[in-house]
């Protein structure tokens, strides 16, 4: 089977993910779909590690798993504190911040 | 010869510690004010004499002290010292000043006895004798002008000394104004000597020019010298074309007038120009200026005497009008110099008598300065009556008053100075004469002789005796001034090693024609002016004028000229620039602040705070980064 498939693959996921973190308001789908985004860059690394054989893509892999735990927890802190506050979780009601 | 004396800055530091004490202690100084006051210029004219006396015991080539007291400016080749400079000249400058300075102080006393401000008034007296022994004690021309400013500053708080009182403001703003204007030329002469000459004292400068014959500076330069020289004396001495401010002076208190505006300070423009007498000699350009100038102011000052109805300002255009004659003298060259500097000592003597008369006169009037109000004072104030007349006597030069003696020596300076501009020069002085006496005789017919006519409650009574004395003291001076100076003391002589020695000259007719011809000028005016107002009644009011005594009662129109062509159009000078300063300037300034403010305004409204709208920025920023990774490559 023809790595290529693996890309094709992980790009499919990307722009799922993208278009999901643009579209939806619910704040847990957009992490959800950041996280989509993180993983199918991480096929990509892994599927070109081993069509160049070598595992510098694999070790980058691991380095975006943990960076992406660290900002779940981060992110999911603050998702609780905004829905305590507002009793929401929607993005568009997080819009104090602007002009 | 040239001798160090360590006492002289003594002469400017004690009136200053005076004016500084009265000054700043305030109120506590309130009771013994005006006896420190007194006593520091009395103190300044002891040690005057003393100084002078040891002056005049040297022989006469080596009669300079002077006082270098610290060296106030050293870079490169310039050195300005604070040095103080006793010599002939400046000696009987100092011994006028110290000494009118101090029977004035002794007068205010008692003409200031029932105003708050007495002690202030003594402080101001104070810095102003300081200031002006600054002027005639300095040893180079930057101390010299700060003497120059410091009489202004001085002059500026004594006439608006009542500063309560509008008028007295503005007359100070406009004589510190109008002086400022003479200021400049005598600033801008000190930077045209630093610019030729590396020097500014009077010794460097003074051979720096040389003298006739024997001068390596261009005639263009010296010449400029001569006339901004002149402009800085026209200021200060109240000469044609700034002559405006000496008859609004006369709103401070009385003795100020008799002090500073009749005796000293306005006669420094004439110690200027005899100071830099090895300029002039220079310049015969500059020097005809110098007398034009004086002819015509001795005219002007003349002829307005003639109209007006204010007592003390009679006798401010009569100062003018004398310090023309002053100025006449020093123009005409070295025939004229000492001539000039003794007419201004002999007149510091009795205008000084003659304005402490008027005051007395206006305290015995409820301060009322109107002569048409005046009348048969003779008999309540026979002394006030008598000194006034002894100083009437001198200022219209009858002989053997001392006005005699002085102005017919300025008259035959004119004539031996010969040619046509001579003629000219003593035709106008001898007419001055005529116009002299007669403004003067209507002055003290209107106030001593003829009916009362005095306002509803004034019972006039003569001065106390504190501001009687000092008086009878001046008219002494204005009895025998005159002839003391020139026929005994020989003041001419006593200049000599700092003004020159004038050439023998005879004048174009002989001195006893002269001498006769000014007699007949004076029993001319003064016959005049018994017809016009000793023999009829004087109304109250001013009668209706014609076209020649209206334009005489309005001072020539000087007022309205300065009005017309110098103060309306500067108004609408600054009015304009302020209209371009609001408009273009700031509209400029304001335009772009708003510019930006508004822009950024319209630009902040992307800010929307949707946190969707940021990513799909972030996204399309890296879609359009990849794109043209992506076209580089391809290409």
């Amino acid at each position: 089977m023809s790595p290529t498939a693996y890309l094709y693959l992980a790009a499919i996921l990307f722009s799922i993910g993208s278009v999901g973190v643009l579209v939806r308001r619910n704040a847990i789908v957009v992490f959800m779909c950041v996280e989509l985004m993180l993983n199918s860059v991480n096929l990509t690394l892994v599927t070109f590690s081993r069509i160049n054989g070598t595992l510098d893509g694999q070790i980058y892999a691991f380095f975006v798993m943990v960076v992406a735990a660290a900002e779940v927890v981060v992110g999911l802190a603050i998702l609780m504190t905004v829905y305590r506050t507002r009793r929401s979780a929607s993005v568009d009601d997080a819009n104090l911040l602007k002009y | 010869m040239v001798t160090t004396s360590p006492l002289l800055w003594l002469l400017v530091g004690l009136p200053l510690l005076g004016s500084a004490i009265l000054l700043l202690a305030g109120r506590r100084a309130d009771a013994w004010g005006h006896w420190l006051g007194t006593g520091a210029a009395a103190a300044s004219f002891v040690l005057g004499v003393a100084q002078v006396m040891s002056l005049a015991s040297k022989p006469a080539d080596s009669r300079t002290f002077i006082d270098n007291v610290y060296n106030l400016v050293s870079v490169g080749s310039l050195h300005v010292d604070v040095a103080f400079r006793l010599d002939q000249l400046s000696a009987v400058f100092v011994l006028l000043i110290t000494g009118v300075g101090s029977l004035i102080h002794v007068y205010s006393i008692g003409y200031m006895a029932h105003d708050p401000g007495r002690r202030r008034f003594f402080g101001y007296l104070n810095l102003f004798v300081a200031a002006m022994l600054v002027l005639v004690l300095a040893d180079n021309y930057v101390l010299l002008y700060v003497g120059w400013e410091g009489v202004g500053l001085a002059s500026y708080l004594l006439i608006g000394y009542w500063y309560h009182k509008p008028t007295a403001a503005t007359a100070a703003k406009k004589a510190f104004i109008m002086n400022r204007v003479g200021d400049v030329g005598l600033a801008l002469a000190i930077f045209l000597m630093f610019q030729q000459f590396g020097k500014v004292d009077f010794t460097g400068v003074f051979s720096a020019v040389g003298v006739p014959g024997a001068s390596n500076v261009a005639h263009g330069v010296v010449t400029a010298l001569g006339l901004l020289l002149l402009l800085g004396a026209c200021g200060k001495s109240a000469q044609l074309p700034l002559q405006a401010w000496l008859a609004d002076a006369m709103e401070g208190p009385t003795p100020v007038s008799a002090l500073i505006h009749a005796a000293t300070m306005v006669t420094a423009g004439v110690y200027l120009v005899a100071r830099s007498n090895p300029i002039f000699n220079l310049s015969e350009g500059a020097r005809m200026v110098v007398a034009i100038v004086g002819a015509a102011t001795l005219l002007y000052g003349a002829i307005i005497g003639t109209a007006y109805d204010d007592i003390k300002k009679v006798l401010a255009s009569s100062t003018m009008s004398q310090i023309g004659y002053m100025m006449l003298g020093v123009g005409l060259g070295p025939v004229g110099y000492a001539f000039g500097i003794i007419h201004l000592l002999a007149h510091g003597f009795f205008k000084a008598g003659l304005f402490l008369g008027a005051g007395s006169v206006m305290h015995a009037m409820n301060d009322d300065v109107d002569m048409r109000r005046y009348g048969a004072l003779r008999k309540v104030m026979p002394w006030t009556f008598g000194t006034f007349a002894l100083g009437y006597l001198a200022l219209i030069g009858v002989p053997p008053f001392s006005g005699f003696f002085t102005k017919d020596k300025i008259i035959e300076a004119a004539f031996v100075k010969g040619g046509t501009s001579g003629v000219i020069f003593g035709v106008i002085a001898l007419f001055g004469v005529v116009l002299t006496a007669f403004y003067m005789t209507r002055l003290m017919l209107m106030t001593f002789f003829g009916e009362k006519r005095w306002a509803d409650g004034v019972h006039p009574h003569e001065a106390p005796t504190v501001m009687v004395w000092p008086k009878v003291v001046l008219a002494f001076g204005s009895v025998a001034g005159g002839f003391l100076l020139i026929h005994v003391i020989h003041v001419q002589t006593w200049l000599e090693p700092v003004l020159g020695t004038p050439a023998e000259g005879k004048p174009v007719l002989s001195t006893i024609v002269l001498t006769v011809i000014g007699l007949l000028a004076i029993a001319g005016g003064a016959g005049a002016a018994y017809m016009l107002f000793g023999r009829r009644a004087i109304p109250v009011t001013a009668p209706a004028a014609g076209v020649l005594v209206g334009a005489t009662r309005q001072q020539l129109y000087a007022d309205s000229f300065n009005e017309g062509v110098f103060m309306r159009p500067g108004q609408y000078l600054t009015r304009a620039l302020v209209y371009a300063d609001n408009r273009g300037i700031d509209g400029g300034v304001n335009g772009i602040a708003a510019f930006f403010g508004g822009t950024s305004g319209r630009l902040r409204r992307l800010q929307t705070g949707f946190v969707r709208s940021y990513a799909l920025s972030v996204f399309a920023g890296a879609v359009v980064i990849t794109a043209a990774l992506l076209l580089v490559r391809v290409a």
